[in-house]
């Protein structure tokens, strides 16, 4: 007897809830090694961090807020994901959302100051939609491996950025850092910590939703991502679509970096690049590029950076153990994804 | 004169530990398989290192921890990609996180108890230093090749062999031929998955290999991160060769030396006219424009510029 994979002539419903559950529970059992291993104990550590990411008022609000450029970068490269398309660039294009933001609040102060906030956002879209579109005008040109520019391009970005912090644009004062925006320019609080990002980040869910699943356009990404073959007899163009969901996915992507610079840092600094747009591609994945499944899974994430951070104070453990757990969470459930597609049979000798 | 045999100098000792993991990697992805996971396993094979040699003192023992240790992070990686046919670009950046969570993790643990268990701030009682071999150091310029770590001798060897094995013997026929066609590989009887689990697991030895270049010798110790982006900077070199063994040395002589003339220019006081951190930026840079003018090369003529046929996607034989 052998056991084989078998294709499944639909994806399993069941399973699409029964791997992601079984998965967090291996990745908390093998976390749990890790811990015990290295001399702390288990329970106590991972009592610290839900305490931590989700134990009052201050820690809840504190995850929500580490939550929202995570949805946004997920949601970002969502729509990429549906055409096949593998923008990795996201952590770039957030970059640039962030350099758009600062560029305004520090030199186009020709225009009045209630309204530098509203352009700076837009403007850190748009950057984020022009360094995403080209890899996909090099894709759609001359099918250039998108998976290589978008990673590329985040470096490069990334290094623009210390360029324009460290030196171009640095603040007279202190060592690193451009100057802090106007006060009044700040992305306004609603929820103690939580800030106006809340109502961006889920109004978004709520379009991507309807763009995604209820208009033509979504459909045709869909059927690109699926089927490109028979989307071309449909008469459907691939290469319009695919600089047109990297622009939309850059898009989003740039306003998560104006927004949360305009939210938290209130300047262009260092840690500006804090790896929110490559934990939004496991984010996209893990939420099968499902918007309202995004919002939990970017908590839960979250969760286990804050939760991490708690770790250190109460335990004294390295908050690196929040990234051990981000890349534990993610194993067993890639290798899980496959029961959703395929089942495994036993086959016996005499039936080959 | 003094300045280009420096220059060279800091250019080769920086470029071993990228030339490693580099050749490493083309093998991982000539037979189809596209790790992201490098940079993890770079920084674990540094961390495992440092840790071993500062706990026994052996060097050598170090080295094969470390490269053990890649190896089972690419194991990890090939599970996923090959038997449980997950996607590849998200299973690497997975181990890149985990990989690098890890090693900061047990650099903060593994260190001794009056250091608070912190490795960083330990010293080595050992490291592999600089080996001049008497009358050829001392030709200018050149001689900057024959004062260098054994660990960078080593790659003279290396380099040629990994182009001789993937040209010129059976074995390298059967890596290409399961990166460019595996169905028309696994017609002909060579087993597709167990080709693929082989050289991912030696790419991430190398990896292992590579890291731990830098911990032992480069800069001998252990820091967060340390790293720092050494392993994207890998996959960008991969391209940069062509995915050709012979050709990564170039690429990493002259990555290498784009980062070194950052610090040389500095050393000898020479103000610099473009900003350190498009220095920084160029190798990525230069690779996405090598990219687009391979893909132009190859829509006007059938070039020999291209990536594997079949990286990044998984196979199956019973797929229909």
């Amino acid at each position: 007897m052998r056991l084989v994979l078998e294709k499944r002539d639909n994806k399993s419903q069941s399973m699409a809830i029964i791997v992601p559950v079984a998965s967090f529970i291996i990745s908390l059992v093998l976390g749990a090694i890790v811990l015990a291993v290295s001399n702390a104990n288990p329970l106590a550590a991972y009592k610290a961090m839900v305490t931590g990411a989700f134990g009052n008022m201050r820690r809840l609000q504190y995850t929500l807020v580490e939550a929202m450029p995570l949805l946004m970068c997920g949601l970002g490269v969502g729509i990429a994901f549906r055409l096949k398309f593998w923008n990795i660039g996201a952590e770039g294009q957030y970059v640039w959302g962030a350099i758009g933001i600062t560029w305004v609040m520090q030199f186009w102060t020709f225009i009045p100051t209630p309204m530098l906030l509203p352009i700076g956002l837009v403007v850190g879209m748009l950057l984020g939609a022009i360094w995403a579109g080209i890899p996909g005008f090099l894709k759609a040109q001359w099918s250039v491996d998108e998976t290589l520019t978008t990673l590329m391009l985040n470096y490069v970005a990334i290094g623009l950025a210390e360029y324009l912090y460290i030196s171009k644009w640095k603040a007279p004062l202190g060592n690193m850092g451009t100057p802090e925006f106007l006060p009044q320019t700040w992305l306004p609080q609603i929820w103690g910590k939580v800030h106006w990002g809340v109502y961006i980040a889920l109004s978004l869910v709520v379009l991507l939703w309807f763009l995604l699943y209820k208009t033509r356009w979504g459909f045709e990404l869909n059927m690109i991502g699926k089927n490109p073959r028979a989307a071309r007899c449909q008469g459907v163009s691939i290469k319009r679509n695919i600089i047109l969901a990297m622009l939309l996915s850059g898009a989003i992507c740039g306003l998560s970096g104006s927004m949360n610079t305009a939210a938290i840092a209130h300047r262009l600094t260092k840690g500006v690049n804090a790896n929110y747009g490559f934990t939004g591609i496991i984010i996209a994945w893990m939420a099968n590029l499902n918007p309202f499944a995004s919002i939990l899974v970017a908590i839960v994430m979250a969760a286990l950076t804050t939760g991490a951070d708690a770790l250190q104070i109460t335990l004294k453990l390295p908050e690196a153990m929040g990234e051990v757990l981000q890349g534990l969470v993610l194993i067993p459930l890639l290798a899980g994804s496959i029961f959703t597609e395929y089942r495994l049979r036993a086959i016996h000798k005499e039936a080959i | 004169m003094d300045f280009i045999t420096k220059l060279l100098a800091a250019t080769i000792a920086m470029g071993t530990s990228l030339t490693y993991a580099t050749l490493g990697e083309i093998y991982t992805e000539k037979s189809g398989v596209l790790n992201l996971g490098m940079e993890g396993t770079m920084l674990m094979g540094a961390l495992t290192a440092f840790a071993t040699g500062f706990l026994t003192g052996n060097l050598w023992f170090a080295l094969a921890v470390a490269m053990l240790t890649g190896g089972l992070l690419s194991l990890i990686h090939a599970f996923l990609t090959i038997t449980m046919r997950a996607n590849q670009v998200v299973c690497g950046l997975a181990i890149t996180m985990f990989g690098t969570g890890l090693a900061n993790f047990l650099g903060k643990r593994l260190g001794p108890a009056s250091n608070n268990f912190n490795l960083v701030g330990m010293n080595l009682p050992d490291t592999f230093g600089n080996i001049a071999i008497p009358g050829l150091h001392s030709i200018p310029i050149i001689g900057a090749f024959f004062d260098v770590s054994v660990l960078t001798y080593a790659l003279y060897l290396v380099i040629p062999f990994a182009w001789f094995f993937m040209y010129k013997t059976k074995y390298g026929l059967a890596i290409r031929a399961v990166g460019e066609a595996p169905r028309t590989a696994a017609a002909m009887g060579i087993q597709v998955s167990q080709v693929r689990y082989l050289y991912t697991i030696i790419g991430g030895m190398f990896a292992g290999l590579g890291g731990a270049c830098l911990s032992l010798s480069f800069t001998p110790s252990w820091n967060d991160g340390m790293t720092g982006g050494k392993g994207w900077i890998v996959i960008a070199l991969v391209i940069f060769s062509g995915w050709n063994p012979g050709k990564a040395v170039l690429g990493t002589l002259v990555f290498g030396g784009i980062t070194s003339l950052q610090f040389s220019l500095q050393a000898a006081g020479i103000k610099m006219v473009i900003p350190t951190q498009f220095l920084a930026f160029a190798p990525y840079l230069i690779t996405l424009v090598t990219l687009t003018i391979m893909n132009i090369a190859n829509q006007t003529r059938k070039g020999a510029f291209a990536s594997p046929s079949a990286l990044g996607s998984s196979f199956a034989i019973d797929d229909k």
